[in-house]
């Protein structure tokens, strides 16, 4: 790192140039396999007989995983079947309350016990959002239930809302229980911290892979994938949380005579009771995340509907519609649990009327169940009553099509042509060795050789598992979004910096935008711009460009009024002293807001190739449909490492330049 | 020699201090011998192989003393203030004495056991029954109402409901926040918040009662009212005391005896006019340099021999402070005559001594 630091070290006055050396063997790296085609080929296309088949041995190590492995008195496969079998089972509770009902007997004088009735459940959660958030979150609730309701989005949303209660109740007990474990244990703590990294950086898709080819597909692998994509962040809650509990909690729990189970259920749990509900919000809202994902593998509901919709030639309408239900949902859901975070303890009066306003709710929901015994339209809202927009929206779809599509259009050639497909064609026909090099030379400026040899090995599992093509598409579409995104939400983040106004705006505008779900970002799009990559980059684009708002409005806010006025005495004009003192300053905060654009970016190409890209998404959505676990976890990975790479090269950048300014 | 019948003259001396002086002679009921807490690797090796080092050596070892080699004996219903600046090492002997921390070396007798010999069962139902601690930042459960907080060291004891909020009731009672029973709280002064913790620690009606600078964080009106509720409370109660501050004049006031830390070690113990007349070092002279004289000096000890044939004004007991009996000596032209509990004289007061102690305070 030195070297890097300090050029010129004042004791070597003539030290050996080892920069300009590494730098002229990566320009050689790239420029010879150009310069001389014939006899550097290899060099430059990475040749087919030198590829590894990682995924046939991915793939192999999946059968035998579930055929020969076994733990003595069990197979592998027969937990596989016992925890999929008992999520089976768990899950046909939420779904008899919230979805279908119990139906005892034939059809003949069969005996129904009807579901929560949707009066009652519009009912409890307005009550209940009113207790939790006062008026505007029950109005909030109210019209969030009733477009479920009045568009015919009811007996989906049920079926998912079921599926999302099971998940997130295991997400949070289960991870809850876990950070317990790795607080408690100090030696787990390590391997967990690891874990979770690199679970938060595999995609999502990744997961449905193996767990199609484990479990089969249905609703319980949708809702393990869930549960396993939503977990993490809750372990790491609830390890920050349980740290963050003043010492001085855990020695009255001692000086009290706590045995170690009283203290931790009594005391510690209770008091980081705040820190662990921005857990449950953050799993709720991942779990939402993943409703249309999980229905790739047979999760039914909302997400099904959605997914449906966009196969279909003419089902834009229908998928928006229901969409906007699973955006109802999620908004939601979200809303109430953050509510539920600002809730404080109180005492009398106020207190009996939050009891008072709990039992009526309850008693709302239970009350309306029953008389649905008698009124059977109460279970389910007879058609009549309903409300399409479907075709609304068809005709929306028409006339931007007529409208729209030519301007569309022009801008949709205009970026293919002048942009996406000359960095396409350059960067697939980029010799491998020159990008291998590249990534080498910049990691040793980073953080030395060591650094240099673990980035490499990263980036060579590209060329060498064979995904070369799909894996520089990734590449040339991350990169294209990241620098779209955060050219974008630079300049919001500043304006945001700068006026109260502008930044609760944007403040409400990226919380809107985080709680959609990324699927729901490709439907507008591909209305305007059709399949294929312009699509996938505005729709990229748009779900990733919430960090470069959120970290460079965040970063200039915590310049040091100090340092401001320290620039302004020294006679900077207001442009000045933007890039030559803020700027600089809050550098560091902002790379680390790009590092997250690229997580986010990362994440929904997968869900993007969806429409039409032609990327490493794609490999894993075709290895789904085709149940080839091997080719799905390669390509996975693949995706996962590209993101480890990004992540730790603007980390060590981030941490460097914030050591040398003191930070 | 002009004796003045003392009766008659006590009846003009101020009321006696309002604390409680614990009997000098009392046996004792905490004890810690060659108290040791060094952190780093290896500690316990390296005080094995030498058992008393000095600060250099265990700085050299990398290691860092927070407690060295304290001894004290703390009596059966004492004050007994621990005193020193923010990391003298008070804090970590507390700790030390309650096994919140565990000493690397050295013995804490309680009652005649040994509590770091105990298994975690026994200094369990030690803590339940024995000790009760106050914290300086309160400690209180924010999920909990007043009164689930006092009865909380009950609750873990495994008391039944009612029993055990009747007993946390009785508590708030006494320390007045009877009305604020339901509250929870984030909706108490910093005041009543520490008039919980009192309530709690006192709950389990322990014989051992830490309180960790428990004043500290509040402002200055505040600390001297709860000072003054801390003083009724232990005249009711009569617990063994062990009370940590970092201000000398809430040590003076509060304590019967203090000890004086610094970098881990104990420098001096005694009352407070001892520490007065008597510094152990420079260090103890600066805290005590700026202390009311007045108010911690008592007439024995600053009265000088009366000469034969002197005339003697009024007399003045000799456990009065300097500060009590200031009006009644400066009244008279002749110095006063100090008595003994049996009214024997045993020195005389001057006039020029009390104004000397009263002023020298101030300086």
């Amino acid at each position: 790192m030195s070297e890097v630091a300090l050029p010129r070290d004042e004791t070597h006055p003539r030290r050996f140039p080892v920069g300009w050396i590494v730098a002229g063997v990566v320009a050689l790296a790239v420029l010879v396999p150009y310069a001389a085609p014939d006899s550097f080929g290899w060099a430059k296309t990475y040749p087919a007989r030198w590829i590894v088949p990682i995924s046939d041995w991915l793939k192999a190590f999946l059968f035998w995983l579930s055929r020969d492995l076994s733990f003595g008195l069990f197979t592998f496969k027969d937990m596989t079947r016992f925890v999929s079998g008992l999520f089976g089972y768990a899950l046909e509770v939420p779904k008899a309350l919230f979805s279908s009902g119990i139906t005892f007997g034939d059809e003949e004088g069969a005996f129904h016990i009807p579901r929560l009735s949707w009066a009652g459940l519009i009912a409890a959660v307005t009550i209940w959002s009113y207790l939790l958030g006062g008026v505007r979150l029950a109005v909030l609730g109210f019209l969030g239930f009733f477009y479920i309701l009045i568009f015919g989005q009811w007996d989906s949303a049920m079926v998912t809302l079921s599926q999302v209660i099971l998940a997130v109740l295991t997400g949070v007990a289960g991870g809850t229980l876990l950070g317990i474990l790795a607080y408690r244990v100090p030696r787990l703590e390590g391997a967990v911290v690891a874990a979770l990294d690199f679970m938060q950086t595999v995609p999502t898709f990744a997961y449905l892979v193996p767990l199609v080819f484990l479990v089969g597909v249905g609703p319980v692998s949708g809702m393990l994938a869930t549960i396993l994509y939503a977990m993490p962040p809750m372990v790491r809650v609830t390890m920050m949380a349980l740290k963050r509990v003043p010492p001085e909690l855990d020695e009255l729990a001692r000086m009290t005579g706590c045995e170690p189970k009283q203290a931790l259920w009594k005391v510690l749990v209770p008091s980081a009771r705040d820190d662990l509900l921005v857990g449950v919000n953050q799993v709720i809202m991942l779990t939402l995340n993943m409703i249309i994902i999980a229905a790739m593998i047979g999760a039914g509901g909302l997400g099904f509907d959605v997914l449906n919709a966009l196969r279909q030639a003419n089902g834009l309408g229908k998928g928006l519609e229901a969409g906007l239900a699973v955006v109802a949902l999620a908004i939601v859901l979200d809303r109430m649990s953050r509510a539920l975070v600002e809730l404080r303890p109180v005492h009398g009066a106020a207190a009996a009327r939050r009891r008072q306003l709990f039992w009526i709710g309850l008693a709302a929901l239970l009350g309306c169940t029953l008389l649905s015994f008698a009124f059977p339209a109460l279970e389910k809202l007879p058609a009549e009553y309903r409300v399409s927009t479907g075709n609304m929206w068809s005709d929306v779809v028409s006339w931007v099509n007529v409208n729209l599509f030519s301007t569309a259009d022009a801008i949709r050639t205009f970026l293919l042509m002048n942009l996406l497909v000359p960095v396409k064609t350059f960067l697939i026909g980029f010799p491998w060795v020159g990008l291998l090099a590249v990534v080498a030379g910049g990691a040793w400026a980073l953080g030395g050789w060591g650094f240099a040899l673990g980035m490499t090995a990263l980036i060579a599992f590209i060329p060498v598992a064979g995904l070369w093509e799909r894996g520089m598409t990734t590449i040339y579409l991350c990169s294209i979004s990241v620098v779209i995104a955060t050219l974008v939400g630079l300049p919001l983040g500043l304006l945001g910096s700068r006026s109260e106004r502008m930044h609760k705006f944007l403040g409400a505008m990226c919380d809107t935008l985080q709680t959609l779900p990324s699927f729901v970002y490709l439907l507008p799009v591909v209305m305007l711009f059709r399949i294929g990559d312009v699509s996938a980059l505005v729709a990229i684009v748009l779900y990733a460009m919430v960090p470069a708002i959120r970290f460079t409005d965040h970063g200039l806010r915590r310049v040091p009024p100090s340092l401001q006025e320290a620039g302004t005495m020294a006679g900077c004009t207001g442009t000045q002293r933007l890039a030559k003192v803020e700027l600089p300053y809050a550098l560091p905060e902002i790379m680390l807001g790009v590092n997250q654009v690229i997580m986010m970016a990362l994440s929904m190409l997968v869900v993007s190739s969806f429409v039409g890209t032609n990327d490493l998404g794609k490999q894993i959505q075709v290895a789904i449909s085709q149940a080839d676990p091997g080719k799905g976890l390669s390509a996975g990975l693949a995706i996962a490492f590209l993101g480890i790479l990004a992540d730790r090269m603007i980390g060590r950048w981030v941490a460097t330049r914030r050591e040398r300014m003191g930070l | 020699m002009a004796l003045v019948s003392p009766a008659s003259e006590t009846a003009s001396i101020p009321a006696p201090p309002a604390k409680v002086r614990a009997a000098a002679d009392a046996p004792p009921a905490l004890i810690c011998r060659n108290l040791w807490k060094i952190y780093g690797a290896n500690a316990d090796a390296f005080l094995r192989a030498n058992p008393i080092p000095t600060p250099a050596e265990v700085r050299a070892a990398g290691l860092f003393a927070a407690v060295r080699d304290a001894t004290l004996e703390i009596r059966q219903g004492e004050i007994f203030i621990i005193m020193g600046l923010s990391g003298s090492g008070k804090s970590t002997l507390v700790r030390c004495l309650s096994r919140l921390v565990e000493p690397t070396a050295g013995s804490v007798f309680y009652e005649h056991q040994n509590l770091l010999r105990m298994t975690p069962a026994e200094l369990i139902q030690v803590r339940r029954h024995k000790m009760g601690m106050v914290f300086q930042n309160f400690a209180l459960l924010p999920h909990r109402t007043v009164l689930g907080n006092v009865a909380f060291p009950l609750e873990v004891q495994g008391m039944g409901k009612a029993e055990r909020e009747a007993r946390a009731l009785q508590m708030i009672e006494l320390v007045g926040l009877a009305e604020r029973a339901g509250y929870y709280p984030r909706e108490l002064s910093g005041g009543q918040q520490q008039r919980v913790g009192i309530a709690r620690s006192l709950a389990v009606e322990p014989a051992l009662w830490f309180l960790d600078e428990p004043f500290s964080a509040l402002d200055p009106l505040i600390r001297h009212e709860m000072q003054n509720e801390f003083l009724r409370l232990q005249r009711m109660l009569s617990k063994t005391i062990v009370f940590i501050t970092h201000d000398f004049d809430e040590a003076i006031r509060l304590g019967d005896r203090i000890a004086i830390m610094k970098d881990g070690a104990i420098i001096q113990v005694g009352t407070a006019e001892e520490l007065v007349l008597n510094p152990a070092s420079d260090y103890v002279s600066a805290f005590t340099r700026h202390v009311a004289r007045g108010k911690v000096l008592t007439a024995g000890g600053v009265c000088v021999p009366v000469r034969p044939g002197e005339t003697l004004a009024a007399a003045v007991p000799a456990t009065a402070l300097v500060a009590e009996v200031a009006e009644a000596v400066l009244a008279s032209e002749a110095p006063a005559a100090v008595v003994d509990a049996d009214g024997m004289i045993i020195g005389k007061l001057e006039r020029a001594t009390v104004i000397a102690n009263l002023v020298g305070g101030v300086q």
